[in-house]
């Protein structure tokens, strides 16, 4: 028998590292299980950019207050309701103080740089983004004597009445292929990474999703728990999906491959046809919901189609849009029935009502007497050349996960507690996420209840 | 499509980078790239040169190698900067200078300084060469202070006339959308960046060198370096000034202000290009240029050629030495003036110029 840590945590990403620091600063021997390579190492964290946090007043990297009651507020609208509100608040009730202890933890954030740089009033951004966010975590982790192992996959849990004994690894570490430890942490992320498990209930349409993350999220450790008797919580087709361009690669494209082009035009299926109101609500929900309107669609495709006066009213892409001088050309390129393309836009233009158009708000510029409706922003597409973007739904993470209560200890599917085992990150924001999404709130999850994990993870090694 | 392989790659890089926007807060580079949808040549240019290489968006990438994307933008920008050097190097003649670098520099000096021996050792007898000459005019003896200040005027002057010219044709290239002349707050901006390196800190942690660990060890080894070299401008401009003003002839005492200065200039020419030198060689390779390598090795050497010879004359000039030492100096400081338009000191020249303008866009950018 080798050496046994008081705590494990199992995962490398936001989640994982808070957990690890807050085990180790609370006085525990701590190991890391990163089951992938060095490069690849933090799940999803590397493609994260900022975080959520309430907070009582303006500071020089936000601009205003965002209090406790406003954030719930917020969860309540992007989930429906659906969310364990005494976990949710209390997750937002300590978010206030992630704001300062991540900053003693060496990450750094963003702060306006005059002008440049608009500033957020809900969301506090990290500088360099998630990846710099991790290395920082990494580096005061190894300060402070955890040990980190990577390419450390996890094959099986040692689990008896609830009280995680060991791990069992496909490859030794120091010559074990077995790591005892007093208490775990999971934080391994959702399972959006393993499209067979996707296909249980997406059937043969989770082959046309593109992951936008880790294509190391594949769900072992979430379907090792689950399969040892731990409660289960949240919906399994329930996701962070956006739409985004359709040439991004399968797995790993980030943040970049996104489109929110989607209010300056139409979009349209393979069969040339809208399907739902482009103008329905402005940045940030919008962009949370059109993955899985494009997911409900055939061949989970669709066209994002504008005129060449609106090129410049959202972000540059990282693909070039798709042109054509006419709409036939245009529907030649994308491989949609040229006749029915130019039915559709000529149906919808002749459908737009003037108005004063300003992307800001909800504005007046709107269509009549057409199915669905664009009920603002609505402007005719008419000049050349005309413009497209093929998107796909990106899968970010999943929701399905670990029940936890406010310590993030595990609860077992007969109700009770687990005695030793701990859960943060997307491996359990489905306490909080039944579904929906709002920007910032996978970091807050990571961060808050990894801090706790670790915490109580320390704590009860320590008795 | 560019004129050149490395503009290419750096275009699809600034496209990757202007999509995701993450690193804007690190350095000038990428909120320059933002106030931008398309890049052209001079474009890709003048964001090579803002950058400073300290390697925080390469740390910080999710799509670094090795991700499929492969967006490493320091190695990029350090191979289009030096590219850049050639392609507005005056007169355009003389811009293969660029390309095996090194090798022009160390030949140019060694020919410096064996003319500037056999020149003393031809037009003096052996005796005055290693003679030993004390008290004011002595350097004199080995060659007239007008023709010593003759020669070194006339490389001087080369030096600032091709320089000018250079940046001049770079200045029209990155300048295009805004044109016309740097106002004087742009200016003094740009001095402040330029001077305190404001852009090296990757974002405040420091640079990063061997590892992904940040520090600021480049940063001292380059301010000893840069302020040394300013000082030691500085020494030599003083004693010009001591002897057609005030008639007073070198050497003179060292607790006189152009030793004083030269002095502590020399101190920075000698430790500062030491630090460049083992940082440089630690460095990981997947940030350098490592086909410039010649070019950056053959500029510090120089610099710390001229500071050692400096300090080694000033320590020896009542010694038999002398003579040597500074035909040796002489030659080292005369390279150094010659070669300073096609090497790596126009670093400085091009990236204070693309921090003047970077100045003007923000300035621009916040009046609009």
């Amino acid at each position: 028998m080798g050496t046994k840590y008081d705590v494990l945590v199992i995962g490398g990403g936001n989640a994982a590292l808070c957990a690890a620091i807050s085990a180790r600063r609370g006085g525990a021997s701590v190991l890391v299980l990163e089951g992938a390579p060095k490069f690849y190492r933090g799940g999803n964290t590397r493609h994260t950019r900022n975080m959520r946090c309430a907070h009582d007043a303006a500071t020089e990297i936000l601009t205003g207050p965002y209090t406790e009651e406003e954030f719930w507020e917020d969860l309540l609208r992007v989930t429906g309701g659906q969310t364990d509100e005494v976990l949710a608040r209390h997750m937002i009730r300590e978010s206030k103080d992630i704001l300062n202890w991540i900053v003693e933890q060496g990450v750094r954030w963003q702060p306006s740089l005059g002008g440049t740089l608009s500033l957020g009033r809900t969301n506090s951004f990290f500088l360099g983004g998630g990846r710099a966010m991790l290395n920082a975590l990494y580096r005061t982790a190894e300060r402070l004597g955890v040990d980190v192992a990577y390419d450390a996959e996890v094959i099986d849990l040692v689990i008896e009445d609830g009280m995680f004994l060991a791990a069992c690894l496909k490859r030794p570490i120091n010559g074990e292929t077995e790591i005892r430890a007093t208490s775990l942490v999971a934080a391994a992320g959702g399972f959006e990474a393993n499209i067979e498990w996707l296909k249980q209930y997406w059937g043969e349409a989770a082959d046309n999703f593109l992951i936008r993350g880790t294509p190391y999220n594949r769900g072992s450790i979430l379907k090792m728990l689950l399969d040892k008797g731990v409660q289960e919580v949240g919906d399994p087709t329930q996701c962070h999906a956006v739409a985004i361009d359709a040439r991004a690669p399968k797995f790993d494209g980030g943040i970049i491959t996104r489109h929110d082009s989607v209010v300056f035009g139409i979009v349209v299926n393979k069969h040339s046809h809208r399907f739902y109101d482009e103008g329905e609500d402005i940045w940030p929900k919008r962009y949370a919901i059109w993955g899985r309107l494009v997911a409900a669609q055939p061949d989970q495709i669709a066209y994002i189609i504008f005129d060449s006066t609106v090129v410049t009213s959202f972000m540059p892409t990282l693909f070039p849009p798709i042109a054509g001088q006419t709409i036939a050309e245009l529907a030649g390129k994308l491989g949609l029935d040229p006749a029915v393309l130019e039915k559709t836009i000529a149906e919808f233009n002749a459908a737009v009502r003037p108005g004063t158009f300003d992307h800001t708000i909800l504005d007046d510029c709107v269509t009549e007497d057409i199915t669905p409706p664009k009920t603002h922003w609505a402007r005719r597409i008419e000049t050349p050349p005309y413009l497209a973007y093929p998107v796909r739904p990106g899968i970010t993470f999943t929701y399905l996960g670990t029940r936890v209560n406010k310590e993030a200890r595990m609860q077992m599917a007969d109700g009770k507690p687990s005695a030793n085992m701990f859960a943060a990150g997307e491996i359990m924001a489905g306490n909080v996420l039944g579904k929906g999404y709002a920007a910032g709130m996978g970091m807050t999850i990571g961060s808050v209840f990894g801090r706790i994990a670790g915490r109580e993870a320390a704590k009860h090694a320590r008795n | 499509m560019h004129g050149t392989k490395i503009l290419d790659e750096a275009d699809r890089l600034m496209t990757v980078c202007n999509s995701c926007r993450y690193c804007e807060g690190l350095c000038a580079v990428f909120p320059a790239m933002e106030m931008r949808r398309a890049f052209s040549d001079g474009d890709l240019n003048y964001l090579a040169n803002l950058c400073h290489s300290c390697g925080a968006c390469y740390v910080d990438c999710q799509f670094s190698p090795p991700h499929e994307f492969n967006v490493n933008v320091p190695q990029t920008l350090a191979v289009a900067r030096a590219e850049s050097y050639a392609a507005y190097a005056w007169p355009q003649a003389l811009s293969g200078a660029f390309t095996r670098n090194g090798l022009v520099i160390s030949v140019t000096a060694a020919l410096s300084m064996a003319a500037f021996i056999f020149g003393f050792a031809a037009l003096n007898d052996r005796s005055v060469l290693f003679g030993v000459h004390t008290g004011p005019g002595a350097f004199y003896k080995l060659m007239p202070h007008n023709a010593m200040a003759a020669l070194f005027s006339a490389a001087f002057l080369y030096a600032i006339l091709a320089l000018v010219m250079s940046v001049r044709a770079f200045w029209r290239d990155i300048g295009a959308p805004i044109g016309g002349r740097a106002d004087g707050g742009s200016i003094f901006q740009a001095i402040r960046d330029a001077g305190e390196l404001r852009y090296l800190h990757g974002g405040g942690v420091g640079c990063y060198n061997e590892d992904d660990k940040p520090t600021d060890r480049r940063k001292l080894f380059h301010h000893l370096t840069f302020y040394g070299f300013l000082l030691c401008f500085a020494a030599t401009s003083v004693a010009t000034l001591y002897h057609y003003l005030l008639g007073r002839e070198a050497p003179y005492p060292w607790w006189d202000l152009p030793v004083v200065l030269g002095t502590l200039g020399g101190f920075g020419l000698i430790v500062g290009p030491i630090g460049l030198l083992v940082a440089k060689s630690r460095r990981a390779p997947e940030l350098l240029d490592e086909n410039r390598y010649g070019m950056d090795v053959g500029f510090i050497a120089m610099l710390f050629l001229t500071g050692f010879t400096g300090m080694l004359l000033l320590l020896l000039r009542e010694t038999a030495g002398m003579g040597p030492l500074l035909a040796l100096h002489l030659g080292a400081v005369f390279a150094l003036f010659i070669t300073m338009p096609y090497g790596k000191f126009v670093h400085g020249i091009y990236r204070f110029a693309a921090l003047v303008r970077y100045a003007q866009e923000r300035r621009s950018e916040a009046g609009s």
